[in-house]
């Protein structure tokens, strides 16, 4: 790859990205035009709920959709390299070894018949030829690294020795092993008690400054976005509807999903006996995407607007700020009232 | 563990006890008699009441079976009180009057023939149908797919004695690629032994790879799905270590199942195969067997096959363990 086009892109630039099923029933679009960029060192989440498309992003990134099924369209750069139109081998090569993934069940997402041990080593000489005792030795290093105790022990125990916390770690080091500069984390603590979710964030956090690794967080976590992104994609409908920093999606909210997220986020100072505030309705099927807007048969907000628009016409991604970008038919003036409105309610002050 | 295999070992004995009992009860409620067989054109009421007395027959059903089971541990003497005593050594598993020869002794004779059949059919079968499966799961719902399901379909719905005749027909007669089937040791004229073999191994195995074929591709297509093949191929891992490594053992539990009952089975005798190619194996022994009510004959072939296929669902339960470690046996 050119070293210019390396210097003008993010580490990971993904453009344009289109992830469609043809099935019997019609054609799925699971991701319809996903954009974004995330830098070394530096956390993206994306955000949504089941079903907006964020999984299929993540592994259309990886190239773990499999192309005999799915159209995959839109660019995918990594450290410079087109990953869709990348060969099979080629992404084969590049997958657990500098960009790697852990997956939201880790019950089930290590295989029951073997070792942790041998899956560990094995993701080691899937990329490099290792002797088998300096592939114990990362193994074992690395099971340390993520609080296993007595690794040199556990290195010969089955995964449903573990506990599902265990497991996760178990996850995280076997993704880690090879130092990866890419990691994605498909929902990394859904399945775990709640006071394990936050050791394991925290283990990401820790690894991810050890290694300069970029982080994809995929979660529907708010409270762990808040803790740990640098940057969030809202998605919505297979599209991104909002972007921005952190500070951007928390505090200059401009889309109507993304106050609805906050909105339905449950709080301390919460006067005892309100109730949340769900948005109301159900997301839509990916066979059967909205016209327009794919938010408008839930936004309370589109009598605002002027004309059909959001009902006839898909709104273009607008910046509104610095690295903030929004995809709505309210007019400036509007989307500001309704965020300010909205987050009053929810009593935090929009700076 | 070695816990585990004596407590099944046990448990399989009474099994097999009572299987005995059940067979015996069966039989004596046909309306043959036994006696009558050993009895030649001339038979009078007092020679066949004298052979009935010789054979045990006289005796009631529980009676019978005690003499039975005695008889397999410290042998038995018949008609100890004639002129002509015949004896039976431990185990003796029964004297066919009608052979006059030990069962023992005549199913000794018809097994080779009887395992080489199910046993040369087996990994046939096993080769052919699970690598059409995998290969009909790999390629789901295109025309590969579509051919290996057609394939099996076929191979479901051919009885064997048309596929065997056919097998005869053709190759055998018309073609002439093959001389006519006649078994002889393996050790003896390998050739012939192969020669005799070859086709009805090809139609058994026709029979069973079918079933595999299916099998495997289902078992391959749901396990293809499950979470820990994705982390394989996230690993980096080469689509055929996923597919081999991964893939194919966490689906091979009810393939290792099937695959031991039907060897078991076929021990026990593939009486149409058998018949078609000539091969004298247990299955013609039974059948011919059947047709002369010879009972000592039939239920020395009803309790080795029982045997057979109990051992073997013992070993396919020990096998789990070794396939999956979660399974514990206790």
């Amino acid at each position: 790859m050119a070293g210019k086009a390396n210097s003008q892109r993010a580490f990971l630039e993904v453009s344009d990205l289109s992830v469609q099923f043809p099935t019997e029933d019609g054609i799925v679009r699971a991701v319809d035009g996903v954009s974004f960029a995330i830098e070394r060192g530096k956390t993206l989440a994306i955000v949504g709920e089941s079903g907006s498309g964020k999984s299929v992003t993540a592994q259309a990134v990886m190239g773990l959709i499999n192309k005999r099924n799915a159209d995959v369209s839109g660019e995918v750069f990594f450290d410079g390299e087109d990953l869709v139109a990348m060969p099979e081998e080629g992404l084969r090569k590049l997958r657990g070894n500098k960009m790697a993934m852990i997956f939201q069940d880790p019950m089930s997402s290590l295989h029951p018949f073997y070792r942790i041990g041998d899956q560990l080593t094995e993701a080691v000489n899937a990329h490099e030829k290792v002797s088998k005792a300096s592939a114990r030795d990362r193994a074992i290093e690395m099971l340390h690294k993520v609080g296993i105790p007595a690794p040199a022990k556990r290195f010969d125990d089955y995964p449903h020795q573990f506990s599902g916390g265990m497991r996760q770690r178990v996850m995280i080091a076997m993704a880690l092993i090879n130092s990866p500069s890419l990691l994605i984390a498909d929902e990394p603590t859904t399945a775990l008690d709640v006071t394990v979710q936050a050791q394991i964030i925290e283990l990401i956090s820790q690894l991810q400054r050890e290694f300069d690794t970029a982080v994809i967080l995929i979660t529907h976590d708010l409270g762990i976005v808040a803790d740990v992104a640098d940057e969030v994609a809202v998605m919505y409908g297979a599209r991104v509807v909002e972007s921005g920093s952190v500070d951007d999606i928390f505090y200059h909210p401009q889309m109507p999903y993304t106050l609805g997220l906050l909105a339905s986020i449950p709080r301390l100072n919460q006067v005892p006996g309100d109730r949340l505030d769900p948005i109301p309705g159900n997301p839509p099927s990916p066979l059967r995407l909205p016209t327009g807007c794919v938010f408008n048969p839930r936004c309370v907000y589109q009598d605002r607007v002027t004309g059909d628009v959001c009902q006839t016409q898909r709104p273009a991604l607008e910046d509104v700020g610095a690295g903030h970008q929004v995809r709505c038919h309210l007019p400036a003036t509007e989307r500001q009232a309704v965020a300010d409105l909205t987050l009053n309610l929810l009593g935090r002050p929009s700076r | 563990m070695s816990a585990y295999v004596v407590r099944r070992v046990i448990s399989m004995i009474i099994l097999l006890l009572l299987l005995t009992l059940v067979v015996f009860i069966l039989f004596s409620l046909l309306p043959a008699d036994p006696a009558r067989l050993t009895c030649g054109k001339g038979c009078t009421p007092e020679v066949l009441e004298a052979n009935r007395h010789k054979l045990g027959f006289d005796l009631p059903v529980i009676q019978q079976y005690w003499e039975f089971m005695k008889g397999l541990f410290v042998g038995r003497i018949y008609a100890a009180d004639s002129p002509s005593p015949v004896v039976c050594n431990a185990p003796c598993l029964g004297y066919s009057f009608k052979r006059g020869e030990e069962v023992l002794v005549l199913i000794k004779d018809r097994l080779p023939p009887t395992i080489w059949l199910a046993l040369g059919a087996f990994f046939l079968w096993l080769a052919a149908g699970i690598s059409l499966g995998i290969y009909a799961a790999l390629r789901r719902g295109r025309w590969q797919d579509k051919t290996v399901m057609g394939i099996s379909l076929a191979g479901y719905s051919l009885p064997s004695f048309f596929l065997g005749l056919m097998a005869i027909f053709f190759i055998v007669i018309r073609l002439q690629l093959l001389p006519y089937p006649s078994y002889v040791s393996p050790f003896e004229n390998p050739i012939q032994f192969f020669q005799t073999m070859l086709l009805p191994w090809i139609v058994l195995a026709i029979l069973y790879a079918a079933f595999y074929m299916r099998l495997t591709r289902n078992q391959m297509l749901e396990v293809l799905g499950d979470d820990y093949i994705r982390t394989a191929r996230a690993k980096g891992l080469p689509e055929r270590v996923v597919i081999r490594k991964h893939a194919l053992r966490a689906g091979l539990t009810p393939i290792v199942t099937a695959a031991g009952l039907d060897l078991a089975g076929l021990l026990g005798g593939a009486i149409i195969t058998e018949s078609i190619f000539s091969l004298p194996g247990l299955g013609s022994l039974a059948v011919n067997s059947v047709n002369d009510a010879d009972l000592p004959v039939i239920v020395g072939i009803t309790l080795v096959t029982a045997t057979f296929i109990i051992v073997a669902n013992l070993i396919v339960d020990l096998l789990y363990a070794v396939i999956d470690p979660r399974v514990r046996l206790v």
